[in-house]
């Protein structure tokens, strides 16, 4: 079990500048976070955007973004738990809470700070009729096993780098491999996109255009997807495994389930105090909160942040007396044995 | 300062909204869709309005001539669910006073 003094839900940049205000503070911090790495919407959706409204930053690009702020909290030393989604939460006889993650793994500290954000992204499922029923019996929204495709003949869907990667290296592994996108041009790497259309030439890759899978054949599992093709009859193509990657999509997931009080697929939080939700000792900072006046700016999950590991300090130290310091002042102590602080003035007397 | 426009916006539930939009905010279609509360928050304008999601997509039912279409609404919408001939990303459409009128409804969430 891995524990900590603050165990924060969302490695976007509101969960990871907790971790230097709670480190100013000397509480440890531990972060979650569905994606496999760190930075959220910031690494996720945009990081070649340029972002104009962080503070001393006249521009900054959002992946960028994320790098200074893992620089800065570095000398904290967080842990993190990337790539598993945090499932349920449990809360012990001692006011700590235990959260899991759909992997299984356990972690336990007296503060939960969810800044998920706007939810766990999730894989954008498409409109094909049943298609739940075939999950995980043929159709899968994410390649995590290559292997699970060997010799099988495979049908991707999509038009992005995702769908063009996997269809490039899945070439060597499976069987057969048909790519269907509903246009000629793909939003990829050129790179990818001239590679596909190597594979294509050399018939390693059975490429459908314009075309989409509009319904799936099977019983107990996929045999094949009916895929509709502009100008054609609807055909059946027998496959294994039908692959459909178009992107991922933020849903509050697993955490709506908690028993915190949602508004607008939101959680409410007291935002006269401390942001914390209606349970006490889970607090909700950044866009995945709600109260009169919410802006959803990275600027003001930071300023919520460090409202919030103040409050958190005082609920695991409810006897001990706390005076916020500057930085500049106090300096900054890394749990790493790293110690930043201002020079000291040279004082010359004159005789 | 100018005078605010009508549209006429067909939600996901099937009701037909008439309202004034202004044209001297600056404000996007998917923008004044979501002041208006006309679809639940977190299921529109997901990304913030980069054309990097589709959560605000759009059918253009009435015949105005809208800007045209950029690389970036085309590729989404090139990836996007319930697409049809007149799809459009409302997050990629400035309000503008030539849009009187306009009636658009909102493609199903996805």
């Amino acid at each position: 079990m891995i524990t900590t003094d603050i165990l924060i839900i969302g490695a976007g940049p509101t969960g990871l500048f907790t971790v230097f205000e709670a480190g100013l503070l000397k509480l440890r911090c531990h972060l979650i976070d569905a994606l496999p790495q760190a930075g959220g919407q910031c690494s996720e959706i945009y990081p070649k955007k340029p972002i104009y409204d962080i503070p001393a930053y006249p521009e900054i690009l959002a992946g960028d973004l994320t790098d200074k702020l893992l620089e800065q909290i570095k000398q904290f030393e967080p842990g993190f738990t990337l790539g598993e989604r945090a499932e349920t939460i449990e809360k012990q006889e001692d006011g700590s809470f235990v959260v899991t993650t759909n992997k299984g793994t356990q972690h336990k500290a007296p503060i939960v700070a969810i800044a998920g954000g706007l939810g766990s992204f999730e894989p954008r499922k498409p409109p094909i009729p049943q298609i739940e029923k075939f999950e995980d019996k043929g159709v899968e929204y994410m390649i995590r096993e290559p292997e699970l495709y060997r010799d099988k003949d495979v049908v991707i869907s999509g038009g992005g780098d995702s769908a063009l990667d996997w269809s490039i290296f899945l070439t060597d592994v499976a069987k057969s491999v048909t790519l269907i996108h509903r246009r000629n041009e793909f939003r990829g790497a050129l790179d990818s996109v001239e590679k596909v259309q190597e594979l294509k030439n050399s018939g390693k890759i059975n490429l459908i255009t314009p075309a989409e899978v509009v319904d799936i054949v099977g019983e107990s599992k996929l045999t094949g997807v009916v895929v509709k093709q502009k100008d054609k009859e609807n055909f059946i193509l027998e496959a294994d495994h039908f692959i459909p990657l178009f992107g991922l999509s933020p849903k509050l997931g697993p955490i709506a389930n908690w028993g915190l009080e949602i508004e607008k697929n939101a959680i409410k939080v007291n935002n006269a105090l401390d942001y914390q939700t209606n349970i006490p000792g889970i607090y909700a900072i950044g866009d995945v909160n709600t109260y009169p006046g919410k802006l959803k700016l990275i600027l003001c999950g930071f300023h919520e942040a460090t409202l919030m590991c103040q409050s958190a300090y005082q609920r695991i130290f409810p006897n001990k007396k706390y005076v916020m310091k500057y930085t500049t002042v106090g300096g900054v102590d890394g749990f790493d044995g790293t110690r930043k602080e201002a020079p000291k003035a040279v004082i010359k007397s004159i005789d | 300062m100018e005078q605010d426009i009508t549209l006429k916006i067909k939600d996901r539930e099937g009701v037909l909204h008439e309202i004034l939009a202004p044209t001297d905010m600056a404000m996007n279609l998917m923008e004044v869709v979501r002041s208006y509360e006309l679809a639940p928050e977190g299921t529109i304008g997901i990304c913030g309005g980069m054309a990097m999601c589709a959560s605000c997509q759009c059918y253009v039912e009435s015949d105005h001539e809208l800007p045209e279409m950029g690389p970036d609404e085309d590729m989404m919408l090139a990836e996007a669910f319930h697409v049809k001939e007149n799809s459009r990303l409302g997050c990629q459409i400035q309000i503008t006073p030539e849009m009187d009128g306009l009636e658009i409804e909102l493609a199903p969430e996805s």
